[in-house]
């Protein structure tokens, strides 16, 4: 055990665990943030992802003494039910779920997508979103709040 | 839900007196009076759960609470539900609160499954809820002095033409609900809904996007404890031994539970959990046998192999046969297939003073409480199983068998809540698959081109061994206890729905119709209900062999089927898929590109879905690209279009997957498929435009619309490579290996 001091969306936190222990339990279990998912713990479905200084990582396979210098944004630090990122309101007028248990991902690499790239094609989101699974299908329905979310990030 | 009071004593009257609702006592069942025959039939879920209190209650505080038995799983039930409610109570959407799925508060709906929630529920909450507001007007009407059908409601608000009124709330106290459905009360016309019909927004979907507590793997309870579980490496593994005492050594473990051949581990952190199951995987030895059938295409001579005599489903054979001057017969077969939730499966449960509660993501929480009930020998009253949403399930997956790991390793952490949940292995090795199926067609043309006889034969394991669907105890660990409960070999679903024949009996007008079920209930690698059940490998079949006997006949496709039908709101989607898609204005295929149709109504009984697919066949690869489908759906009174909308889309998408993609594998001792790369999906740059055309009935009555699309889209889209290459293809999935091989 060994302690660590996390930077979890602008809070800092210290936690004591194992060096390898990944970063995704250290989130949802002493953190109690709900957003990343577990998946799959291999790096192959995206549920689980968070950004590390603004790029997306998966956090099932990301080490916590790999996070402890960066700073770690997860959906919930994007913004709240009352205070909704341009993301998350996109996602929720479009309707782009039906379980929602992908959402987490696709959001997280959808906003390090647009923080890049204000303007993509549907193709590029496509592209950009290719490592995220969906089960239930919504992935027409997720395109299009990424573009609605750009829209209304460049206005 | 974090810290979420769990209260074994909380019963639902107590629920309803907290919050000091209008119900005084409790009566789920009414009595029957002495002499009295079986009662009254009442529609929907109604029929089984006949109190009127034990679908809403209206409180004081203004606030509207449906129950259903029903469950959340992605659909938007609950907004659905919400919806149907609201216009028959004359309230506002938001004043509307849904408890659902909670053996301790709600109606028992049996399972959440077969599209029909809207059908079920709904139908019983639109009877209940017409019914309290006649009721609640009726006490009005007394209060006020003036006549009922002279009142006018608003948001709860009962007006008489003076301008005095009343409110619902306050008329809550001294208003009964306690009291059996009559029914009599008649619900709204379409032209009255408010809600109805409208494209509401879901209320489950906010929470899902900010990170809100959503899903059981949510939940969170003090001092709880993180489970999982080590399953054999192959369905006929004993354990033979492992060390424990190693492992119960290792940092923050808590209880390693042995049990026969059922091996689990609770720790105080869950990456200590993971660590301690990698330890007992790596020390345990097991006693393997080769108990599975073999994999490729001598599977599926092997399911034909099998002794077990053919049921006759339907037999309509016409003593005055017309000769066919064309006959046809043609051979499909689907493999076994994944759910392949995103989410493994995943349950939180505690024993406090021999009671045991469970928060569960199944679809039926009582068919799982009588389960438990008879794994643990324990009264049902002692379990309380809630409903909290998992990741999509798409039918049966592990919900229910980590709903009893979890209560087994809970026996062992002394009163700690655990949670537990499947890792991706055990989902793919473990989750009931859908079936893998063989479906014989033969089939006749006479001289003008009609179908004169019809044969479907089919060869199918169950594709229903939920909790509940046989004597014994259908959950996972059960098998592997010391004191095993071995299963009960389930019945098939009979027809009409059907389960194997799901689908089988054509809607078509087709003299000499035979439909020949094998039933193989005894299943080497367990099978269970995914989405549609037979219905996919049923419809990919039988409308692959119209498209087949069309071509036989020089008959258009969509010509043929209409020719064949009289149904008109079949009809009415085929033509109107035809419509959209621009049928008649299609394109010569060049080899490359094509367009295929298909047509079903889900299990004869729900949604009418017509589907258009465009393919485009790269012949260097193999690989097929699915580039736009469109759907028109006749899903009789439509509750929330965007919802049919979301089911449909996701449905033919979810079907283009296992379609183009999907197949369990397994040697003769295990499965093999392990993980999403052995398991490929359809991904964003997989995924075809589509577009849905709904043909709104509002006269209707609903029809169930959750698993409608998977069938034709499945046919469509062999119907289009077909149209494309020349080539029929006929077992799935059509991988680009062996679109390849078939196209030479």
């Amino acid at each position: 055990m060994a302690n660590f001091t996390l930077r979890v969306n602008g809070d800092t936190r210290t936690v004591s665990v194992e060096p390898d222990a990944p970063l995704l339990y250290i989130l949802r279990n002493d953190l109690e943030l709900n957003g990343p998912k577990f998946g799959c713990g291999q790096a192959q479905c995206g549920a689980c992802t968070v950004l590390l200084d603004g790029t997306p990582v998966r956090s099932c396979v990301t080490p916590v003494s790999a996070a402890a210098k960066a700073r770690v944004t997860t959906i919930e630090g994007l913004g709240t039910i009352d205070r909704l990122h341009p993301i998350q309101r996109a996602f929720i007028e479009e309707q782009a779920c039906q379980c929602g248990f992908c959402g987490n991902g696709m959001v997280m690499s959808a906003k390090a997508l647009l923080d890049r790239n204000p303007r993509p094609s549907d193709r590029q989101i496509k592209q950009s979103l290719n490592g995220h699974l969906c089960r239930c299908a919504s992935h027409n329905r997720i395109v299009r709040a990424v573009q609605r979310a750009a829209k209304a990030m460049r206005s | 839900m974090s810290g979420a009071t769990f209260a074994r004593s909380v019963s639902r009257r107590d629920f309803l007196r907290a919050s000091g609702g209008l119900v005084i006592g409790l009566a789920l069942a009414p009595r029957l009076a002495l002499g009295q025959d079986r009662p009254a039939p009442l529609p929907g879920s109604l029929n089984a759960n006949r109190m009127l209190d034990a679908w809403l209650r209206i409180a004081p505080d203004g606030t509207v609470t449906i129950f259903t038995g029903k469950i959340e799983l992605g659909q938007g039930i609950g907004t659905a539900l919400s919806q149907i409610a609201a216009d028959e109570l004359d309230v506002d959407l938001e004043r509307i609160a849904v408890v659902s799925g909670d053996t301790a508060l709600t109606p028992n709906e049996g399972q959440t499954a077969g599209s029909l929630s809207v059908e079920h529920s709904g139908t019983a909450l639109r009877f209940a809820c017409a019914e309290a507001r006649d009721i609640l007007v009726s006490a009005a009407a007394v209060k006020l002095g003036a006549s009922a059908a002279d009142l006018r409601v608003r948001d709860g608000a009962v007006a008489a033409p003076s301008g005095a009124s009343v409110t619902y709330w306050d008329l809550a106290r001294d208003t009964d609900l306690r009291r059996e459905a009559t029914a009599k009360a008649r619900p709204k016309p379409a032209a009255e809904h408010r809600w109805v019909g409208k494209s509401i927004a879901r209320r489950d979907i906010p929470r899902k996007f900010t990170g809100g507590a959503a899903y059981v793997q949510d939940v969170r309870l003090p001092n709880m404890v993180f489970g999982r579980v080590v399953r054999p490496p192959s369905p006929g593994a004993q354990l033979l031994s492992v060390d424990e005492a190693a492992t119960r050594r290792l940092p923050g473990v808590v209880a390693v539970v042995r049990d026969g051949s059922f091996l689990a581990v609770a720790a105080e952190r869950e990456e200590q959990a993971i660590r301690a199951r990698e330890a007992l995987t790596r020390s345990a030895r097991w006693k393997e046998t080769e108990s599975l059938p073999p994999d490729g295409d001598a599977l599926y001579r092997h399911l034909m192999s099998s002794p077990v005599a053919g049921q006759t489903v339907v037999d309509t054979t016409s003593p005055v046969v017309a000769t066919p001057v064309k006959t046809l017969e043609a051979l499909y077969t689907r493999p076994y297939q994944c759910h392949g939730s995103i989410g493994p499966s995943c349950a939180v449960a505690q024993w406090q003073d021999g009671v045991l509660a469970v928060w569960t993501h199944s679809q039926g929480v009582f068919p799982l409480r009588a389960e438990l009930g008879k794994v643990f020998g324990v009264p049902l009253q002692n379990i309380r199983c809630i409903h909290a949403e998992g990741a999509g399930c798409y039918g049966h997956n592990g919900a229910d068998d980590v709903a009893l790991d979890a209560a087994l390793v809970a026996r062992a952490t002394g009163g700690r809540p655990v949670k537990l949940q499947w890792m991706r292995d055990d989902e793919f090795m473990w989750e009931p698959y859908g079936s893998a199926m063989v479906m014989k067609l033969s089939g006749g043309v006479d001289a003008q081109g009609n179908v004169v006889t019809w044969s479907h034969e089919i060869w199918s394991h169950p594709h229903s061994t939920r909790p509940g669907s046989s004597a014994g105890v259908n959950l996972l660990a059960a098998r592997h206890l010391a004191q095993a409960f071995p299963p009960v070999l389930p019945a098939d679903i009979p027809q009409p729905a059907g389960g194997a024949a799901r689908n089988a009996v054509p809607l078509y007008d087709f003299p000499n119709v035979r439909v020949i079920s094998h039933f193989l209930a005894e299943a080497p690698l367990r099978t269970s209900a995914l989405r549609t059940l037979g219905g996919y490998a049923n419809v990919f079949a039988l409308e692959s062999f119209v498209d087949e006997l069309a071509a036989a006949a020089g008959a258009d496709p969509v010509d043929f089927r209409l020719r064949h039908v009289k149904d008109a709101r079949a009809r009415g989607v085929i033509e109107a898929a035809a419509q959209r898609a621009g049928w008649r204005r299609r394109v010569p295929a060049d080899g490359t590109h094509g367009r295929g149709f298909a047509f079903a109504r889900y299990k004869n009984l729900a949604c009418y879905c017509a589907i258009v697919a465009d393919v485009e066949v790269d012949r260097k690869t193999g690989r097929v690209s699915v580039t736009r489908v469109v759907a028109a759906v006749d899903a009789g009174q439509i509750v929330n279009p965007d919802g049919v909308v979301n089911q449909i889309e996701g449905g033919i998408i979810q079907s283009a997957s296992w379609t183009l993609k999907e197949a369990v594998r397994f040697d003769r001792t295990r499965v093999t498929t392990r993980s999403w790369t052995d398991y490929p999906i359809v991904r964003f740059t997989d995924v075809p435009e589509v577009e849905v055309v709904l043909l709104d009935q509002p006269a209707e009555r609903f029809l169930g619309v959750g698993e409608g699309a998977q069938g034709p889209a499945a046919a469509a889209i062999a119907n289009a490579i077909a149209n494309a290459t020349g080539k029929r293809l006929r077992a799935l999935p059509f991988t680009a290996e062996r679109v390849k091989q078939a196209l030479g």
